[in-house]
């Protein structure tokens, strides 16, 4: 076992990639999450028609060759809608969850490394914060701060605030009481320091993993909001509002919802296999 | 001539639920360049508590520390700084003592980027060498901890706190998590290294054999207090105190035809947390007398160099 050593030196972010890349999985997923990317952002030269263009005779239209997937109840080609919509789904879902990773990130790491009072009372209003049902909490923000994408993005982030923050916590918890720790206090390693170079590298991959699954929360939470008006407005598609207005017509027209829900599984399965190669590959125990 | 290392009366208590833990109650030791200073007792007698307090990585209740005639007990940021690099730690748990996440080498080389003295080239020179010294493989420099055996991440442990060129290194039971094969080795290592270098130790563990073979002075810990301290091979022929001689007459002898009479020690550990004056291994001890026992207990030198804490070492012995 010990007999393997590695010969070359290479730098953190370098060793990571070369494991995440063995992962195919892994791999697949940053491919199909950057490509969705590069469809957000290069919409307006890939959709064939605007997003809100309406054309009443091709209403409920079946998949053509110049309406590829059809057309919705006002004459919409869908195939554009979604191409427009990665852009809202993409950023609530990612907006959303940086938010609530960046505020619980810092929090569950305060708590975590100072413990005592300080760690009670932040640990307290989180069970508060808790107390209240997630989705009640956003609609709520969001009705606040007033119907649009913005609003959205922010009050789900907020939102969720407490995940990332109780699984920092609980994870740095486990790393501090090791005696690494100690002994890099005990080489004059200041508490900045400990806390980026041996706390959080051991403490971050729940963390990750568990915001890759945020990601596609969030971006289940933000189609929910843009249902009931607080989210994208229309007419800018955005793909949970598109299954939800596809909801009614089910029935008779299932592909109206089937293509936006498609495209949420897939990125939100993308999502979550990156995170879980990620997870793997931040981990040099398990070697791959 | 100024001893290394002087520790005068120091106590360390925390608070705990429902009283005041009396971790180190008093505890003063000299300790010379390049010696080794054992010391013993059961768990939670407050000999790790000893070594983390001398080396301030715990706070201290009270008394004075003396490094190399410096008083040492409050020092400031600068002060800490300076020190530590004079004094290291050697951890217990193999396992949990090195960083999974760093290399060999980084975990080595991070003492010598915390000083901040050499360039990156020296640095790595440096790793080169502590590995060398300590019998790592050159090939391990870039291996993760979990792909080390126990010995071998002990000896990385044991180069990290190297590293600084320390003058005196807390071994916090270095070996007991180690197979029997592989503390002869590390412990082989160690005092080569005294030899070599002329650190001074202070060796901490429960198991008397390994203390034996290092130690110059061995001093014997009961909850919080010294009750012991002789030089190794005095003590070990003579132990005065009703709690050494049992210690003592629980090591295993490797000669079957030596019939050998454990004490057996009875009764239970009395509680460390708000401490009744006296002597705390009262309620165990075989000789133990009510009324003068309750009296606080004073270290007399019995013996040139040889101390006891216990108002009847005269008669039972």
């Amino acid at each position: 076992m010990s007999e393997i050593a590695i010969s070359k030196r290479r730098s953190r972010f370098a060793e990571t990639w070369r494991r995440l890349k063995k992962n195919k999985a892994a791999m697949i997923s940053l491919f199909v999450i950057i490509a969705i990317i590069l469809i957000a952002i290069f919409a307006d030269f890939l959709a064939p028609y605007p997003y809100d263009l309406q054309d009443y005779s091709l209403s409920y239209a079946k998949s053509s060759r110049e309406h590829l997937l059809g057309c919705d109840k006002l004459g919409r080609d869908i195939l554009s809608r979604i191409i427009y919509g990665a852009r809202q789904s993409l950023q609530l879902g990612v907006g959303a969850t940086a938010i609530a990773a960046c505020i619980g990130i810092t929090i569950g790491s305060i708590a975590g490394y100072y413990g005592g009072w300080t760690d009670i009372i932040i640990m307290r209003l989180m069970d508060i914060y808790q107390s209240i049902p997630m989705f009640m909490l956003c609609v709520t923000l969001a009705a606040v701060m007033g119907p649009s994408l913005k609003n959205a993005i922010l009050a789900i982030g907020i939102a969720m605030i407490p995940g990332p923050a109780r699984i920092m916590r609980a994870s740095i918890l486990t790393v501090r009481g090791q005696e690494f720790i100690e002994a890099a206090k005990a080489i004059n390693a200041g508490s900045f320091r400990i806390i980026r170079e041996h706390i959080i590298p051991n403490a971050i991959a729940p963390v990750i993993v568990s915001l890759t699954m945020n990601i596609s929360m969030n971006i289940l939470a933000g189609a929910g909001l843009s249902f009931i008006g607080l989210g994208a407005q229309p007419p800018i598609p955005e793909w949970g509002a598109m299954v939800s207005e596809a909801r009614h017509v089910m029935r008779d027209h299932g592909t109206l919802a089937l293509y936006p829900g498609l495209c949420i599984m897939i990125t939100v399965l993308s999502f979550s296999l990156l995170g879980d190669g990620l997870r793997d590959a931040l981990d040099p125990r398990l070697r791959n | 001539m100024t001893a290394l290392l002087e520790v005068k009366n120091l106590k360390k208590y925390f608070t705990v639920k429902g009283g005041v833990l009396h971790a180190v109650d008093g505890i003063s030791f000299t300790l010379d360049k390049g010696k080794t200073l054992g010391v013993v007792g059961e768990s939670g007698c407050g000999k790790t508590t000893l070594g983390r307090t001398i080396l301030h990585l715990l706070d201290i209740t009270s008394g004075q520390i003396f490094f190399e005639g410096k008083d040492i007990t409050r020092p400031n940021k600068k002060e800490l700084r300076a020190l530590r690099e004079d004094m290291q730690i050697i951890f217990q748990d193999p396992y949990s003592s090195l960083n999974p996440r760093k290399t060999v080498s980084e975990t080595i080389m991070e003492p010598l980027i915390m000083q901040g003295k050499m360039t990156k080239a020296e640095m790595w020179e440096e790793t080169k060498k502590l590995m060398d010294t300590v019998g790592l493989a050159e090939r391990l420099y870039n291996a993760y901890p979990h792909e080390l055996d126990g010995g071998r991440r002990q000896r990385v442990g044991v180069a990290r706190a190297l590293a600084l060129k320390p003058k005196f290194i807390v071994c916090d039971e270095p070996v007991s998590a180690l197979d029997v094969s592989i503390q002869a080795q590390i412990i082989n290592l160690l005092l080569d290294l005294q030899e070599e270098l002329g650190i001074a130790y202070m060796f901490v563990t429960h198991d008397l054999s390994v203390v034996k073979y290092i130690s110059d002075d061995i001093m014997v810990m009961y909850l919080g207090q010294m009750v012991e301290k002789a030089s190794s091979s005095e003590l070990f022929q003579k132990p005065l105190h009703p709690y050494t001689q049992a210690l003592l007459s629980a090591i295993l002898e490797p000669d079957i035809h030596k019939k050998t009479k454990p004490i057996i020690v009875q009764g239970e550990l009395t509680s460390p947390i708000n401490p009744k004056p006296g002597c705390r291994f009262m309620n165990r001890c075989r000789f133990a007398e009510p009324k003068k026992c309750r009296e606080p207990q004073v270290l007399e030198e019995l013996y040139p160099n040889h101390f006891v804490a216990c108002c009847r070492s005269k008669e039972i012995n």
